[in-house]
């Protein structure tokens, strides 16, 4: 049986991060009464025209820099032409033949730390479409349209792709990158970034491209990857039963793991793109290409290089920092008040990352702030708590606002580190343990991790396991 | 009681109190009350509005403010939003809609103290050339009511003719202002592509489409100009252009004669314009032949253009937000499928659909890209006689107003109507349509077409045939009657 290898390309649609919409003055909001963002414009009112957002425009032209692509010198805006209720104009405007970011590269960083190159092909600047809801009156559907008209960066790459972990992170490494540009708040869950994939599977060693589908609306880093190993599989075994794989759009579902064909309401076989005769081309001068090169912030790639070189942390930890911007920046300011790298590190991707697996948020909502964090790696150092207290003080202080050393002190949980109370609770420990002693003396020294457990347990956690072991060498050898 | 038949007249009697804005709101809502059932230029009249309006301009002359167009009535062509009143662009679709908000043009036209009396009847979503294609009934000519007025600003051209209102707007896509024009024997002015604002006006082709003024004459035309036109970073194919500045011409221009496009015209509608040509050179202009190589295509590149883009423009009407919206609806496809077949007209759904196909895959390169590359060809042309000339002379319309009713059922034939006009709205040139003559009692007009945002020179040499002759102040005498 033929070994098949996967080809995919990724679609990417990114909200920019600016006031107003795209082609109106309404405020981009989320979270609003329906239609309460949505003006005379974005209504498609009779008579109401476009007016493009210069600072689209901005973001868009700091993407492209970012990615070395080519930034168009005119750009053209075209009417993509299709039916669809939270559609108000019956067309999107949109841009087909003259993009405002041609082809540029994007490297993109694996776990291992190594990069794989994926080409961009190009990106172009579009307005988001309204919402249709189903849920809210009986027998009829309503039209929310505070989206309408969001501005969205469309980018789109090359089938450089070979798996789904690839497709994953190349997803993860467009979000590290808007976020680090600050073009997009990256929130997947509010929808500000979706990603589309284009996937066909042929032969190993054939080069020749196999018949695609596309799977739709992607909202998180696992989905694609999921999604797209599903879609392989299907694939694969239509192509081993002689079938042929249909040239169509599907949606994944995540509940039932599997990808369905999308119903045709919202495809049309022909656009009928042409230019929108209520907006005149883009001109993009030079000295505007050249303002905005000296805005870009330092990018993942260099920043990874700068957290090996400058904080000497594992590669797998500095690709995690680097591919979040708000970790990066929480690792950067807890290290910059002096706490140790490596520390801060292992809590963050450690504890921190687990609290906020379990919360379902992210560093960008974390309610722990940076310096308490550098205060409890200080109360292990100075010795005032044990590394076992402080996941028991952080859990305290996570969303509460109760600071650390205030935990520390009402709680009581201060570690014992006299020698001369240790000792007095480590014979106390020893009487009570006669046969264990008697064990140890009689050539089991693996009976001393047992005595060191209990005296733990005495101390309800208060003690350092290091010293209380020393103490109990020095009182067994007696 | 008899309309004025210029603006200065009536702010002369407002500046020597002879008579006040409500004296003259009056006279006109009388004038319309008296004649549009036989008419039918107005969709819609609004007296309390108006009424309103002109006792705050009373207000203002009292007060010595100085506007304008300080209480001069004014009707709009039913495609301007007007914020609270009906905006219905002829069309049933439309019919029950209030705008929300004010177009540009009428914003600028109120701040210059005007008084709205109504909107006025027009081609449905301005497509047509007769202005039979309006859901609200055809609008007769008044020099014979049996005629078309011409359209689509057939209501705005017909009512200032009659002398329902001393000034109108219009709009113009191919020669909507021009032509319409032409049969009431008017006053109407095309600007340049990107001088008025198209914020508000209901498209119907984005790249063509233009408000101006119709009035009775030059003069008049040029002050409502001065009023609606400017910026508006509303409009993003609006021009920062410097405000039209007409004055006493005192030079002698060079008048560019496209003889090539009189040889198929009527004998008669010819000797008007040869008269019309004889006054401008005795005013001592000069006339140059020159050749438009390209206008014998420019009817279907318009007609490939004009369709393509109202195929989108008019994608907005389904039935969901606003606008005609079909009974009980089994789903979405029906809904939308009804409440546009019930909704647009014949001529609307015979545009939509050849602009549809025009832009489909497969007849794009052929029909729309094609039609872009004529239209660039016909603007060269212009540009090219204009390197030599400083206007250009050419007939309006191929014939007289014509029989309502007579090519209803010929829309190539109608589409031939725009045959002069449509050459200068590819080009986006300012154009003028102005009264030369009758034939058979039916008014005979000739245009006259300027370079880009050089409207001062076109007003300024139709000021001076205007001085010249009294073509512009003949009236259809029906509606002269003093007897109220």
């Amino acid at each position: 049986m033929a070994t098949w290898e996967p080809v995919i390309g990724i679609e990417v649609h990114v909200q920019l991060d600016t006031n107003s919409k795209i082609f109106s003055s309404t405020p981009v909001a989320f979270g609003r009464e329906p239609n309460e963002s949505a003006n005379l414009v974005d209504l498609a009112m009779p008579g109401s025209l476009p007016v493009l957002n210069e600072a689209a425009v901005h973001k868009a032209i700091k993407f492209g820099l970012a990615i070395d692509a080519e930034i168009a010198a005119v750009c053209r805006f075209d009417r993509k032409n299709y039916f669809y209720p939270d559609l108000p104009k019956g067309y999107q405007i949109s841009q087909l033949e003259e993009p405002i970011v041609g082809k540029g590269r994007l490297e993109v960083l694996l776990d291992s730390g190594e990069t794989l190159d994926v080409g961009i092909t190009r990106a172009h600047l579009e307005e988001d479409a309204g919402k249709s809801v189903h849920d809210r009156f009986q027998a009829s559907s309503g039209i929310d349209l505070n989206r309408a008209g969001t501005p969205l960066l469309e980018i789109v790459t090359e089938p450089d792709l070979r798996s789904p972990s690839q497709a994953a992170a190349c997803f993860r490494q467009l979000h590290a990158l808007v976020t680090c540009l600050e073009i997009c708040d990256g929130n997947l869950q509010e929808g500000s970034m979706r990603c589309d994939a284009n996937i066909s599977v042929r032969p190993a060693g054939q080069e020749a491209f196999g018949e695609r589908t596309e799977i739709k609306n992607l909202n998180s880093f696992r989905f694609v990857e999921s999604a797209l190993e599903y879609e392989i599989d299907r694939q694969i075994h239509s192509l081993e039963n002689g079938q042929q794989v249909a040239r169509e759009t599907r949606l994944y579902d995540s509940q039932r793991h599997e990808t369905r064909p999308m119903r045709g309401k919202e495809l049309s076989d022909d656009y009928r793109y042409f230019p929108d005769p209520d907006l005149l081309p883009v001109r993009i001068s030079e000295e505007l290409v050249a303002k905005i090169r000296a805005t870009l912030p330092e990018l993942p790639k260099q920043k990874l290089d700068r957290f090996l070189s400058d904080y000497q942390i594992p590669m797998e930890a500095a690709v995690r920092l680097v591919q979040d911007n708000h970790a990066g920046r929480y690792f950067e300011s807890a290290v910059g008040d002096g706490a140790a790298p490596t520390l801060v590190c292992n809590w963050m991707l450690g504890d921190i990352a687990a609290m906020l697996n379990k919360l379902n948020t992210d560093f960008a909502h974390i309610e722990f702030a940076s310096n308490e964090l550098v205060t409890l790696l200080a109360r292990i150092e100075d010795r005032t708590i044990s590394s076992k207290i402080a996941k028991n003080v952080f859990s305290k202080a996570y969303g509460t606002g109760r600071t650390v050393d205030e935990i520390i002190n009402s709680e009581g949980l201060v570690q014992i580190t006299d020698s001369d109370k240790l000792e007095e609770i480590i014979k106390g420990v020893l009487e009570a343990n006669p046969s264990q002693v008697a064990q140890f003396k009689a050539g089991k020294p693996q009976v001393a991790g047992y005595l060191v457990g209990q005296t733990m347990r005495e101390t309800k956690g208060k003690a350092d396991p290091k010293q209380v072991n020393q103490i109990l060498q020095e009182l067994l050898s007696l | 009681m008899k309309p004025y038949q210029s603006l200065s007249q009536i702010r002369s009697d407002l500046n020597a109190r002879k008579t006040c804005a409500v004296e003259l709101t009056q006279l006109y809502l009388d004038r319309i009350q008296k004649y549009n059932d036989q008419l039918n230029c107005f969709i819609s009249v609004h007296p309390e509005q108006a009424f309103a309006a002109a006792r705050n301009a009373d207000q203002c002359i009292r007060q010595g403010i100085s506007k304008p167009l300080l209480g001069i009535p004014i009707a709009h062509k039913d495609l301007f939003c007007t914020k609270g009143l009906p905006t219905t662009c002829g069309s049933k679709m439309l019919q029950n809609f209030v705008s929300p908000y004010d177009s540009t043009v009428v914003s600028n036209i109120r701040n210059a103290g005007a008084i709205t009396l109504g909107k006025t009847n027009m081609d449905e979503f301005a497509m047509g050339s007769s202005n039979e294609t309006s859901y609200f009934g055809v609008v007769a000519n008044p020099w014979d009511t049996s005629r078309s007025p011409g359209g689509s600003s057939g209501g705005s051209a017909s009512a200032v003719a009659a002398g329902l209102v001393p000034l109108a707007t219009g709009s113009d896509t191919g020669g909507s202002i021009r032509q319409p024009c032409g049969f009431c024997g008017t006053t109407g002015l095309k600007p340049t592509y990107g001088r008025v604002s198209r914020f508000g006006m209901i498209a119907f082709a984005s790249s063509l489409d233009q408000g101006g003024p119709i009035a009775n004459s030059a003069a008049d035309c040029a002050t409502l100009l001065q009023a609606m036109e400017g910026y508006d970073p509303r409009d993003s194919t609006s021009a920062n252009v410097a405000a039209t500045n007409c004055g006493d011409l005192n030079r002698k221009l060079k008048i560019g004669l496209p003889t090539h496009l009189f040889k198929d015209l009527d004998g008669e509608i010819a000797q008007n314009l040869d008269t019309a040509k004889a006054e401008l050179t005795y005013c001592g202009h000069e006339f140059v032949e020159i050749e438009l190589p390209h206008s014998d295509v420019a009817s279907a590149t318009y007609y490939v253009i004009s369709g393509a883009e109202a195929s989108a423009n008019l994608s907005r009407y389904d039935g969901v937000r606003y606008g005609h919206r079909a009974e009980s609806p089994v789903d979405l496809n029906d809904l939308y499928r009804r409440s546009r077949s019930e909704g647009f007209g014949a001529e609307v759904k015979r545009r939509i659909l050849t602009g549809t196909f025009a832009l489909s895959v497969g007849y794009f390169d052929a029909y729309y890209l094609k039609a872009q590359k004529v239209r660039r060809l016909i603007r060269q042309d212009f540009l090219d006689a204009f390197e030599s000339v400083d206007l250009i002379f050419t007939p309006v319309t191929p014939t007289t107003a014509f029989e309502l009713g007579s090519l209803t059922d010929n829309p190539v034939e109608m589409y031939q109507q725009d045959l002069y006009t449509i050459p200068a709205s590819l080009a986006g040139l300012p154009a003028l349509s102005l009264p030369c003559g009758f034939k058979d009692g039916l008014p005979v007009n000739f245009q006259l077409i300027g370079r880009h945002f050089d409207e001062a020179t076109i007003l300024s040499a139709a000021q001076q045939y205007q001085g010249r002759t009294s073509w512009h102040e003949s009236h259809p005498t029906i509606f002269e009657s003093s007897d109220s």
